[in-house]
């Protein structure tokens, strides 16, 4: 009797650990299928490791010919500014969900975050004319513009989280204790509610490095960011698609990291849905 | 002495009054940004693709009320299909999300060494872009892909052909991939931060009353999941049907899903087919708001 139950613990511990490995394997595959394509000089069927390893794909990148540089600043550019801005109109935001009560919160809140289901390509479709006829069409500020769509619903919804915790009565300590409102909000307010803003900033950065179609639509082929490259790559040579991918994924992997730091484990579901 | 008191309880509601004024004041201030780009933008957006979905182009000097370009989408058999195919995607990658994305909160949260190590690489693609995972997926995928190879380094295959087509392939399987593997991360973190809350004390009841470990993941675990989860993956099945990038890498030329086909008609030359770009949008939008209305009623029916 005590023999079997120590084999069938066994045969679950087992099985357990089969069914931890294969789930590793999954998320990790798709990595190791895109590395090294970036390293070799040529991959031909049927070798499972390249012949030759070889930094062609970062050369042919790095060449000025294929724009890597400008996509790079115009990514960064805009989902710098894009990060920030979302940030600042995320502490408006989830301050008046947080902190205040009052009628029709519930149909604003489902207002703020409509942009997360709705689809995108609508949006960018629709408004498109409107911001040819207004010139901000294949500009840097209407694609910013633009980004904020489906930024605003994160920001929101982190910083909303971040305010229903917290106290306001250290605001009214400060300013009894003679501090202005400016005083307060950047000695008091915006120290208490830091890690949040990191969160959302860093969320909102990755949103608006990830998204295509706005960019596509918006920037009418102007402006040029790293998806959008990417997409050409992908139909005209693989291995510098691949490079790319791999530039691309950096600050990608590096806000994962960071917002593990900022992070406990129950915010970690609002931070999670901000990459669908 | 009475007057004094009637007249602070006046100063007082007065305060009370204006306090409520201000607040209420305070609260269009902190809003105004948010809301008014969200208005202006995306309700703006709506708005605008619908009136361009029923004639109103001025660009093309045509501003008469029509509803031709719905006539014309819905008589099409190209777009019945895609419609088709668009829903039978988003509905398999969905399902099959979910089910794994309960599985996988289950296995990592039964772990005790290494837990910490573990959920960080469940993660780690959650913020990578979908066409970065759609050009590994490809590498992965492909006839000559690392799969191909691997299965011909195994004897399985000698050509690259002999290899099943999982990309751009009839099934959309490597388009399914895609999002599979992008999205039980997703709906994972949700089922972990459920299952880390007070979940644990109402199995150990369940068990400690006889229960079998099924009869405590049906009857216990999967009702205090269902909320959540069932709100994730509504997101999960919107967002796939209205995603361009994935199908357009690794779907099928020919049904296209509806964003690519309003993409196609968006970007023809021909202005004419701008009526029906929009009308394809109108079409995505209306499916997810009638998917939300269906989503509140069986959240209003069956589970509050």
């Amino acid at each position: 009797m005590q023999k079997n139950r120590k084999t069938r613990i066994s045969i679950n511990k087992g099985l357990k650990i089969f069914a931890i490995s294969v789930m590793v394997i999954m998320l990790l595959l798709p990595f190791i299928a895109l590395l090294p394509w970036a390293f070799s000089k040529s991959w031909y069927f049927p070798d499972l490791i390249p012949e030759h390893f070889s930094l062609r794909g970062w050369r042919a990148v790095l060449a000025p010919r294929s724009r890597l540089i400008e996509g790079l600043i115009n990514s960064t550019l805009i989902a710098g500014v894009v990060a920030f801005v979302s940030t600042v109109i995320g502490l408006f935001t989830g301050r008046a969900l947080g902190v205040h009560k009052f009628r029709g919160k519930r149909a604003i809140e489902l207002l703020l975050l409509a942009p997360v289901i709705f689809p995108t390509i609508a949006v960018a479709m629709g408004i498109q004319v409107t911001f040819i006829r207004l010139g901000l069409a294949n500009t840097l500020p209407g694609v910013m513009l633009v980004h904020l769509v489906p930024t605003i619903p994160y920001v929101s919804l982190v910083m909303g989280g971040v305010f229903a915790n917290y106290d306001v009565q250290f605001e009214d300590q400060a300013r009894v204790l003679g501090s202005g409102p400016f005083r307060t909000l950047f000695r008091i307010t915006v120290p208490m509610v830091k890690s949040g803003l990191i969160v959302a900033g860093l969320f909102a950065f990755i949103l608006s490095w990830s998204e295509f179609m706005l960019t596509q639509l918006i920037g009418g082929g102007s402006v040029i960011t790293l998806p959008l490259l990417l997409f050409t790559f992908v139909r005209s040579d693989i291995q510098m698609a691949a490079t790319l991918a791999i530039i691309y994924l950096i600050p990608a992997i590096a806000v994962l990291g960071l917002t593990a730091r900022y992070m406990t484990e129950e915010s970690s579901a609002v931070g999670g849905i901000s990459v669908v | 002495m009475r007057n004094i008191s009637r007249a602070s309880t006046a100063f007082r509601w007065l305060q009370i009054k204006s306090r409520k004024l201000s607040e209420g004041a305070r609260v269009a201030f902190l809003l105004t940004p948010a809301l008014s780009l969200i208005i202006i933008l995306f309700v703006g957006g709506i708005v605008l693709a619908i009136m361009q979905s029923v004639g109103y182009l001025p660009m093309i000097g045509k501003t008469d009320f029509s509803l031709d370009a719905y006539r014309n989408i819905l008589l099409d058999h190209r777009f019945r299909m895609s419609l088709g195919l668009s829903l039978y995607i988003s509905f398999v990658s969905t399902a099959i999300s979910t089910v794994l994305a309960i599985a996988c909160g289950l296995l990592i949260r039964s772990v005790i060494r290494g837990k910490r190590s573990l959920a960080f690489i469940f993660q780690l693609n959650l913020s990578v872009p979908h066409i970065v995972g759609a050009v590994a997926i490809l590498l992965l995928l492909s006839q000559s892909g690392l799969l191909s190879r691997a299965a011909y380094s195994l004897g399985l295959i000698s050509v690259p052909s002999d290899f099943p087509v999982l990309t751009g392939d009839y099934w959309s399987l490597g388009v399914i991939a895609q999002y599979v593997w992008k999205e039980v991360p997703f709906i994972g973190i949700v089922v972990l931060a459920v299952l880390t809350g007070p979940t644990k004390d109402f199995e150990a009841a369940a068990r400690s009353l006889g229960a079998s470990p099924w009869q405590t993941f049906r009857k216990v675990t999967l009702p205090i999941l269902t909320p959540a989860v069932l709100a994730t993956s509504i997101i999960v099945f919107a967002f796939t049907f209205g995603y361009f990038e994935v199908p357009f890498i690794l779907g099928r030329r020919f049904p296209e899903v509806l964003p690519v086909l309003a993409y196609r008609a968006f970007t023809n030359p021909d202005l004419g087919l701008r009526s029906e770009a929009l009308a394809l949008n109108v079409v995505l939008v209306f499916v997810v708001t009638n998917l939300i209305i269906a989503y509140r009623f069986v959240i209003h029916k069956y589970i509050r």
